[in-house]
């Protein structure tokens, strides 16, 4: 598989053509990048992308708390992980830091809280 | 209701977002108690705290944060330090005398008499852009920062299908958190040739979720009676005026405006003091202290900033200087001005007044690949730096030392920019 991509490591911005084979997660091709980190980027990016998630989860009795994945998850769950989040009530202490879901979809990330309720 | 008579403050800080609250730590620091915040929201924080997002703090806490850790950092920094804030209370208006008129629910209204002033209001979201679109005015109409209010901290969602005119990066944030709730952003639409968002945002808000961001587009026509139906879009020519052949009807229930921000300067304005037309905030020189005296104005009420660490980082500098000024430590002997080239759109601070070394903080009004920045008084260069890349939507820094400053014998210089050849 062939992608192009823009490196966001740092403010120059290179475009990164990328060949890949997405079976063996293998890195064919790469051009484009100017540095090591760029490369790294873009091998992540093709390879496993992950991003970190922020949201609200809904406290008890009313009222919102934004949250947040303490780790990176895989990209390609982001949409399971906001079904799990939709689901879930936060207590009515919950404070900055505390987790409201452990370990969210066996991926290592927990959600905590990043407001006191 | 003490407080009432307690009518003289040293230091009176405008606004409890990143910039107000670092103000207020960074006077404390530097040796004043006597400090009072007046907030206006029953919570401090300001814009950060519907910023749920991540990406904040990396420059001052070197570590990744939401906007409401962020801003809870500065919160515990200044309750540490007992500093006052006043929530839920209003300013009504300034003299360039500095008394301060405030009105809240518990006190009424009454006025204080500040040995100087620290603005840090923030800004506001610019609504021309809905204005100039012709057909009906439906709801379902929204700047970016109501939808992202509504979203992150009522729990509304605006609508299901979503256009967003704009590239700017709330549009950008709002695109990603709207398609996370389950709506569908068909497209965001930028009348400019290039983003004004950040690089990581087009990479992580548009590309991760296939949303396609239209260059040189831009919004013509707005359908539907009660509630937008949808809205027409088109390609615009180099003179950003639509081509008509490439007119197109999308169908959604919303419309997202993100087409800039403008400093809140309404009490600024009532203390005398003198606006820049390039950045809508404040001329300041480099203590941050405005035309009015005592008066100092620091983060996106005096220009608007790509990151809140640095609307901090500005703030520090006005609660260091808004110290020295009360201690008799800022005697302004001179001003020099500095004249922009068009290319450079803007500099803060707009003059320089003292003697050591300045940074300015300038935005460009294009993108300029390979050029070169100079600073120059008269034929005589100054200064020069070298860059691979410069865009609008990225403010850079260059800085002036002492030495050089002092070298300058006139009362204005210039910053412009050189493509290279």
């Amino acid at each position: 598989m062939n992608r192009k991509l823009i490196c966001i490591v740092c403010p120059k911005g290179c475009e990164i053509s990328v060949e890949y084979n997405e079976a063996t997660k293998e890195i064919i091709k790469m051009t484009g990048q100017a540095c090591r980190r760029g490369e790294e980027y873009a091998r992540a990016e093709c390879i496993s992308p992950t991003r970190m998630l922020t949201t609200t989860v809904r406290i008890k009795g009313g009222g919102l708390l934004p949250v947040r994945t303490d780790k990176p998850v895989p990209r390609g769950l982001m949409f399971e992980c906001m079904k799990a989040i939709n689901r879930a009530e936060a207590p009515r202490d919950a404070k900055v830091g505390d987790v409201i879901i452990p370990n969210i979809l066996g991926t290592g990330s927990d959600i905590i809280a990043t407001a006191n309720a | 209701m003490s407080e009432i008579n307690n009518t003289k403050r040293a230091l009176v800080i405008i606004g409890a977002g990143p910039a107000g609250m670092s103000a207020a730590v960074a006077a404390y620091d530097h040796g004043i108690r006597d400090i009072l915040i007046i907030e206006r929201d029953s919570a401090p924080g300001g814009i950060l705290r519907q910023c749920i997002h991540n990406g904040f703090g990396l420059h001052t806490f070197k570590e990744e944060l939401t906007g409401p850790e962020f801003a809870y950092r500065f919160e515990q920094q200044v309750r540490d330090r007992g500093i006052e804030i006043k929530l839920s209370t209003m300013v009504l208006d300034i003299t360039p005398q500095r008394v301060v008129t405030v009105i809240n629910e518990q006190e009424g209204i009454y006025t204080i008499e500040a040995g100087a002033i620290i603005l840090a209001m923030g800004c506001r979201e610019r609504a021309k852009g809905a204005l100039n679109i012709p057909g009906t005015r439906p709801s379902g109409i929204f700047s970016a920062g109501t939808a992202q209010k509504y979203v992150n901290m009522h729990g509304y969602m605006p609508g299901r299908e979503v256009v967003i005119l704009g590239s700017g990066d709330i549009g950008l944030i709002m695109a990603r958190r709207m398609t996370l709730e389950g709506a569908v952003v068909k497209a965001v639409c930028e009348i400019m040739p290039y983003s004004g968002g950040l690089i990581r945002n087009i990479e992580q808000c548009l590309n991760d979720f296939d949303i396609p961001l239209l260059l040189s587009h831009t919004v013509v026509k707005l359908h539907g009676r009660a509630r937008l139906t949808g809205v027409t879009i088109a390609e615009v020519d180099a003179q950003r005026r639509p081509i008509e052949s490439t007119k197109k009807f999308i169908q959604c229930d919303t419309l997202l405006l993100s087409v800039g921000l403008i400093p809140e300067n309404e009490l600024s304005k009532s203390a005398d003091v003198v606006l820049d037309r390039m950045t809508g905030g404040a001329e300041v020189d480099e203590f941050r202290q405005t035309s009015s005296e005592g008066i100092f104005a620091c983060g996106n009420v005096l220009h608007v900033h790509d990151l809140a660490d640095f609307a901090a980082d500005e703030g520090a500098i006005a609660g260091r200087a808004a110290v020295d000024y009360l201690m008799g430590k800022i005697k302004p002997e001179r001003r020099i001005r500095i004249q922009t080239d068009g290319r450079v759109r803007y500099t803060v601070p707009q003059y320089i007044a003292g003697e050591g070394d300045v940074t300015l903080y300038y935005r460009v009004s294009n993108i300029y690949k390979n050029a070169t920045v100079g600073i120059y008084e008269g034929e005589r260069k100054l200064l020069r730096r070298k860059k691979i890349k410069l865009a609008p939507g990225e403010m850079e820094t260059i800085t002036l030392p002492a030495s050089l400053i002092e070298s300058i014998t006139g009362d204005t210089i210039r910053i412009g920019l050189e493509e290279d050849k």
